[in-house]
C-alpha cells in the first residue's frame, strides 16, 4: 500500500517535470500574437463591420437602395434611419431619431405591407444613417434587403471617443469612398 | 413577512442573504466574494461564512447582470429576437441560437434543408469546443495556473477564425435563421475545419501532459465537491456537471434533435462525481465534438442552406412550444407562447447554468475556501446566462 | 583626500555603509530587471512578446511602471490601523537589505565578512513574515487577514526544512560563513554541494520558493481566492515596496542557494562575480518557469508537503550527513 503511494508520488513528481517540458518547449517557439499597429490580421474578408451601402452597378455615386424601408423595420435595435424625397416633393423624414425606442411603431411613408405606389416619380435618398453604437451586427437588414443594397463593411478598426462618432452617415461614406476611389484610380497601375 | 424583509434590510448587509435561522455566530467570518472577484468570472456574488478557512455556508447572490432577455422577447418581433440569443450565453452562442430557432421552426412547422442541419451541427460543435476550451483555461486560472488559458486561446483563435468565415462574428454569433442558416459554407471553410480537427487532435496530448496529469491539479480536483447523481437530479443539473456524476443524460441522445440521431458519438461520464470527473468529462467531450464534426463534414450534403420560400414576416400560429438542445453547460430550453401576433406572447429561457449554480451552496458546505473556488469553477458558469 | 576616503571606507562601519548603499541600488535595479524578466518569461512561455511598446523591446517598461507606482496616491482603507498599515511595507523591505550583506559575490566582493552570515540571513528573512502579518492585520480587510494567516503558517512551517537543509551543508563544511562554504566548493564541478547533497538542495529550493511566496506556493496572495491576499489594500509605492521585497527575497534565496550548493563564484574564464550572478539568475529563471507552469497547491496540501515530506527527509539527510561527517573524521 505505502509502496503504491510512494510510486504514485514519484509519478506525480515526474508529471511536474513533464509540465515544465511543455512550457519550456513553448518558450522557445515564436510568438503567436499579431502585433497590432505593426501587423494586422488577414482574415477581414469575412468580418462583419458596420453595414455600408452598395453603389449601383452603373454609378458608384448613387446607392442601389430603393428605399423600401424593410431594413429599418426589421432592425431589432432600430439603428437605421432613412430620409428620402420624391422628385417634386419636400423631404420625408422617418425614424429620424431611432435608438432608444424599444418598440416604436415607425411606419414608412410606403408601409411595407403595401407595394410602393407604381408611379414614375423618382425617389431620391437624402440620407441613410446608422447608429452603430446600437447595432448588434445580426445581419437581418442585409439579409432582408430585396436588392442587396447593403453589405457589411470590413471596417474593423473603427474607433471613436464620443458616442456621436458612431453615428455614421452611410450615404456620405459611399460618396466619399467613390470620390476617393476615382481620385486614386489614375495613380493605380493599370491592369493590376 | 414584510417585517421580516425590513429587518433584513436594516441588518448587516453581508449577512442579509442568509436565512433568519442561519445568523452567523460570533466565531465565524462572513466573507463577501464578488460581484467583482477574480474567481467568479463575471458578476456573481457569493457570500460565504468561514470558520477558519472552512466554509460553513455559501450563498450565491444573483442578478447583477440581469438584462431582461425574456422580457425583450415580448417586445420584439419573432425575427428581431434572434440577435439576443447570441448574448444570453456568449460562450456557446450557437446552441442558444439553435434552441430559439428550433422552437420557432417547430411552432411554425418550417422544414430545415439537410445541408443547413449539417452546417448547424458542425458550427455548433465547433462552438462547443470553443466553450470548453475557455472553461478549461479559466478554470486553471482559478487554480492559479496562468499559462493554460493562453494555450487554449491559441486554439480557440482557429475556431473563431473558422466560425468568422461563415458567421461574420467572433463571439456573439447570430447565425441561425428560421429555416436554415444565414450563409452557406464554402470549400475554404471545410478545408480549414478539417485542418483544425487534425491539428487539434495533436494538441490534446499537450493539454494532458501540461495539466490533466499534473499532480498538483489532481490534488486540487480529486475527491473534491463530490456530487451524487441523486443530488444532481434534485437540483436539475444537466450537462457535464450531471454526466460527471455518472448519469449519461445528453439531450443530443435523450431527445435527439436535428440529425444527431444519425451521428455516432459517445457520451462520456464520470464515476465519482468529483471535480476531476467533471473535468475529465469535458476533456472527453472535446474528442467527441471532433468526432461529430468529422462525421458531419464527411456527410455534408449539397443543396440550399436555408429553406427557399420562407414568409417575409414570421407570424407563428397560436400555440406553445418547448425546444431543448444540449449546450456546453447543459440543457438549454426555450419555451415560447404565441398568441398569433407578430411578437411572442411569452418567452421563457431555461439556462443550464442556473440549476448548476444552485448546487453550489450545498456542494461547498464544509469545504476549504480554495476547494470552493475549485468547485465553483468546475460548474462552468457563465453568469450572463444565469441572470439572462 | 583620496587616501582619507579610502581609509574611511575600509573601516568596518564605512564598509558596511557603502555596502548597504550599494545593496539598495542593486535591489532597485534588480527589482526592475526582474519584473521585466518575469513578464518577458511569462510572455514567451505564453507565446506572446510581453512588454514591447515602451522603449525597444519594452526595455523602458519597468521605468514606466516605477513612475506609475510612485505617482499613485497612497490610500489607507477606512478603519485600518494606520501605524501598522504604513509600517508593514517598510518592515518587509528593510531586513532584506541586511540579508544581502553576507552574500559572497566573490571572495573579495562581499558586503561584510561575518562568520555567522548564514544565521544572519535566516534570522532577518524571518522578519518578512511579521511584515505580512502586520499588513494583513492593519488593512482591516478580510482577504488581507486570511492572506496574513496563511503567510504566517506557511513561513513558520517552511523555515524548518529550510534550516534542516542548510544545517546539513553547514555540518559538512563546518562553518556558517557563506564565503567559507562557497570556497569549499571551488575544486571543480564535482565538489559542488548540489552533487554532494542533492536532497538538501531540492529541499532548500522548494522551501525557498515557499518562503518567498512564489507560485505554486503563493497562497498568501492567491488571487482567485483572496483577490490579492495581504496586499489587497495597498496602492502605489506601498504595493511597489512589497513587490520589491518579494523580488529581493527571491534574489537572496537564490544567491544563498548558489553559495551553498552551486559552488558560489566558481567557474572558468569569467571572473567570479559574473558566475555567481549567472547562477543566481538561472535559479530565479527556474522559479519563474515554475510560476508560469503549475497550478497553485491547496493550503493543507502545502503544509502536508512540508510536514510529511520535507521535514522527515530533511531530518534524515541531516542525520546521515552528521553520521558521515563524524565517520570521516
Ligand atoms: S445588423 Fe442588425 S442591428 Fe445592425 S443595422 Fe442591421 S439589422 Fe440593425
Ligand atoms: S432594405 Fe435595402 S433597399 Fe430597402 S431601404 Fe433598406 S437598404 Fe434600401
Amino acid at each position: 500500500m505505502s509502496m503504491k503511494r510512494l510510486f504514485q508520488n514519484i509519478k506525480g513528481l515526474w508529471s511536474l517535470l513533464v509540465g515544465l517540458k511543455v512550457t519550456g518547449g513553448e518558450l522557445i517557439k515564436p510568438w503567436l500574437t499579431v502585433h497590432y499597429p505593426r501587423q494586422e490580421v488577414e482574415n477581414l474578408s469575412s468580418y462583419r463591420g458596420h453595414i455600408e451601402l452598395v453603389p449601383a452597378t452603373d454609378d458608384p455615386l448613387t446607392p442601389r437602395c430603393i428605399m423600401c424601408w424593410k431594413c429599418v423595420e426589421i432592425c431589432p435595435s432600430r439603428c437605421i434611419s432613412l430620409r428620402m424625397h420624391a422628385t417634386g416633393e419636400a423631404g420625408v423624414a422617418a425614424a429620424d431619431d431611432p435608438g432608444l425606442l424599444l418598440a416604436p411603431e415607425v411606419k414608412s411613408p410606403y408601409s411595407a405591407h403595401l407595394a410602393p405606389p407604381p408611379d414614375k416619380i423618382e425617389r431620391i435618398l437624402d440620407s441613410y444613417r446608422l447608429n452603430y453604437s446600437l447595432c448588434s451586427l445580426c445581419g437581418l437588414c442585409v439579409q432582408i434587403c430585396p436588392v442587396d443594397a447593403i453589405r457589411f463593411s470590413r471596417n474593423a478598426y473603427l474607433v471613436g471617443t464620443t458616442r456621436q462618432s458612431f453615428e455614421l452617415d452611410l450615404l456620405a461614406r459611399l460618396k466619399s469612398q467613390a470620390a476617393s476611389a476615382r481620385g486614386a484610380a489614375p495613380t493605380q497601375p493599370q491592369g493590376a | 413577512m414584510s417585517q421580516d424583509v425590513n429587518s433584513r434590510l436594516t441588518g448587516d448587509f453581508y449577512t442579509a442573504p442568509f436565512g433568519p435561522r442561519l445568523e452567523p455566530d460570533g466565531d465565524t467570518l462572513v466573507l463577501n466574494m464578488g460581484p467583482q472577484h477574480p474567481a467568479t468570472h463575471g458578476v456573481l456574488r457569493v457570500v460565504v461564512e468561514l470558520d477558519g478557512e472552512y466554509i460553513r455556508r455559501a450563498e450565491p447572490v444573483l442578478g447583477y447582470i440581469h438584462r431582461m432577455h425574456e422580457k425583450m422577447g415580448e417586445v420584439k418581433t419573432w425575427v428581431q429576437y434572434l440577435p439576443n440569443m447570441g448574448r444570453v450565453d456568449y460562450l456557446h452562442a450557437l446552441a442558444w441560437n439553435w434552441a430559439y430557432v428550433g422552437a420557432v421552426e417547430k411552432l411554425m412547422g418550417i422544414e430545415v434543408p439537410p445541408r443547413a442541419e449539417y452546417i448547424r451541427v458542425i458550427t455548433c460543435e465547433l462552438n462547443r469546443i470553443n466553450s470548453h476550451l475557455l472553461w478549461w483555461g479559466a478554470y486553471l486560472l482559478d487554480l492559479g495556473a496562468f499559462t493554460p488559458i493562453l494555450y487554449a486561446f491559441a486554439d480557440r483563435e482557429h475556431i473563431m477564425d473558422i466560425l468568422q468565415m461563415v458567421t461574420g462574428s467572433r463571439l456573439t454569433y447570430c447565425y441561425y435563421r428560421f429555416g436554415g442558416v444565414s450563409g452557406d459554407v464554402n470549400d475554404e471553410f471545410i478545408r480549414r475545419t478539417r485542418e483544425f480537427v487534425a491539428d487539434f487532435k495533436k494538441r490534446l496530448p499537450m493539454y494532458r501532459a501540461l495539466v490533466t496529469d499534473n499532480i498538483i491539479l489532481r490534488g486540487r480536483c480529486e475527491d473534491i465537491g463530490v456530487l451524487t447523481p441523486e443530488m444532481a437530479r434534485r437540483y436539475g443539473a444537466t450537462g457535464p456537471v450531471l454526466r460527471g456524476s455518472g448519469v449519461a443524460y445528453d439531450v443530443r441522445r435523450a431527445e435527439p434533435y436535428s440529425i444527431y440521431d444519425r451521428l455516432d458519438f459517445d457520451i462520456p461520464t464520470g464515476r465519482k462525481g468529483d471535480v476531476m470527473d467533471r473535468y475529465e468529462v469535458r476533456m472527453a467531450e472535446l474528442d467527441q465534438c471532433l468526432r461529430i464534426v468529422e462525421q458531419a463534414l464527411d456527410a455534408l450534403p449539397t443543396g440550399a442552406h436555408i429553406h427557399p420560400d420562407l414568409p417575409e414576416r414570421f407570424i407563428p400560429p397560436k400555440g406553445e412550444v418547448y425546444y431543448a438542445v444540449e449546450g456546453a453547460r447543459g440543457k438549454i430550453g426555450v419555451y415560447l407562447l404565441s398568441d398569433g401576433g407578430p411578437k411572442p406572447y411569452r418567452v421563457k429561457l431555461r439556462s443550464p447554468g442556473f440549476s448548476n449554480l444552485s448546487l453550489f451552496a450545498e456542494l461547498a458546505q464544509g469545504t476549504l475556501l480554495a476547494d470552493a473556488v475549485s468547485i465553483l469553477g468546475s460548474l462552468d458558469l457563465v453568469i450572463p446566462e444565469i441572470d439572462r | 583626500m583620496t587616501a582619507q576616503l579610502l581609509e574611511l571606507l575600509s573601516h568596518p562601519l564605512g564598509q558596511m555603509i557603502t555596502a548597504l548603499a550599494a545593496i539598495m541600488v542593486f535591489m532597485a535595479v534588480n527589482g526592475m530587471a526582474l519584473q521585466y524578466a518575469e513578464r518577458k518569461v511569462a510572455g514567451f512561455i505564453q507565446r506572446r512578446p510581453g512588454p514591447y511598446e515602451v522603449g525597444p523591446h519594452g526595455l523602458l517598461q519597468p521605468f514606466a511602471d516605477a513612475g506609475k507606482l510612485i505617482s499613485k496616491q497612497l490610500v489607507a482603507p477606512l478603519g485600518a490601523d494606520r501605524l501598522l498599515f504604513w509600517i508593514a511595507p517598510l518592515v518587509s523591505v528593510a531586513p532584506v537589505v541586511v540579508c544581502f550583506l553576507p552574500i559572497p559575490f566573490s571572495p573579495l566582493l562581499t558586503g561584510m565578512n561575518i562568520n555567522l552570515g548564514l544565521l544572519l540571513i535566516l534570522a532577518f528573512s524571518g522578519l518578512n513574515t511579521l511584515a505580512l502579518c502586520l499588513a494583513g492585520w492593519g488593512s482591516n480587510n478580510k482577504y488581507s487577514l486570511l492572506g496574513a494567516a496563511r503567510a504566517v503558517a506557511q513561513s513558520v512551517a517552511y523555515e524548518i526544512p529550510l534550516l534542516l537543509s542548510v544545517l546539513a551543508v553547514a555540518f559538512q563544511v563546518g562553518s556558517l560563513d557563506l564565503a567559507a562554504i562557497a570556497a569549499s566548493q571551488t575544486q571543480g564541478l564535482l565538489s559542488w554541494n548540489v552533487l554532494v547533497q542533492p536532497l538538501a538542495f531540492i529541499i532548500f529550493f522548494i522551501s525557498g520558493i515557499a518562503e518567498t511566496n512564489r507560485a505554486p506556493f503563493d497562497l498568501p496572495e492567491a488571487e482567485s481566492e483572496l483577490t490579492a491576499g495581504f496586499h489587497t489594500e495597498y496602492s502605489g509605492m506601498c504595493f511597489g515596496i512589497f513587490f520589491l521585497a518579494e523580488y529581493s527575497y527571491m534574489v537572496v534565496v537564490c544567491a544563498v542557494a548558489t553559495a551553498l550548493f552551486l559552488g558560489g563564484w566558481d567557474g572558468p574564464v569569467f571572473p567570479g562575480p559574473w558566475w555567481f550572478l549567472a547562477k543566481t539568475f538561472a535559479l530565479i529563471f527556474a522559479m519563474m518557469w515554475f510560476r508560469w507552469t503549475f497550478p497553485r497547491v491547496r493550503f493543507d496540501q502545502l503544509l502536508n508537503i512540508c510536514w510529511k515530506w520535507l521535514i522527515p527527509l530533511g531530518l534524515a539527510n541531516l542525520v546521515a550527513t552528521a553520521a558521515i561527517v563524524k565517520w570521516v573524521q
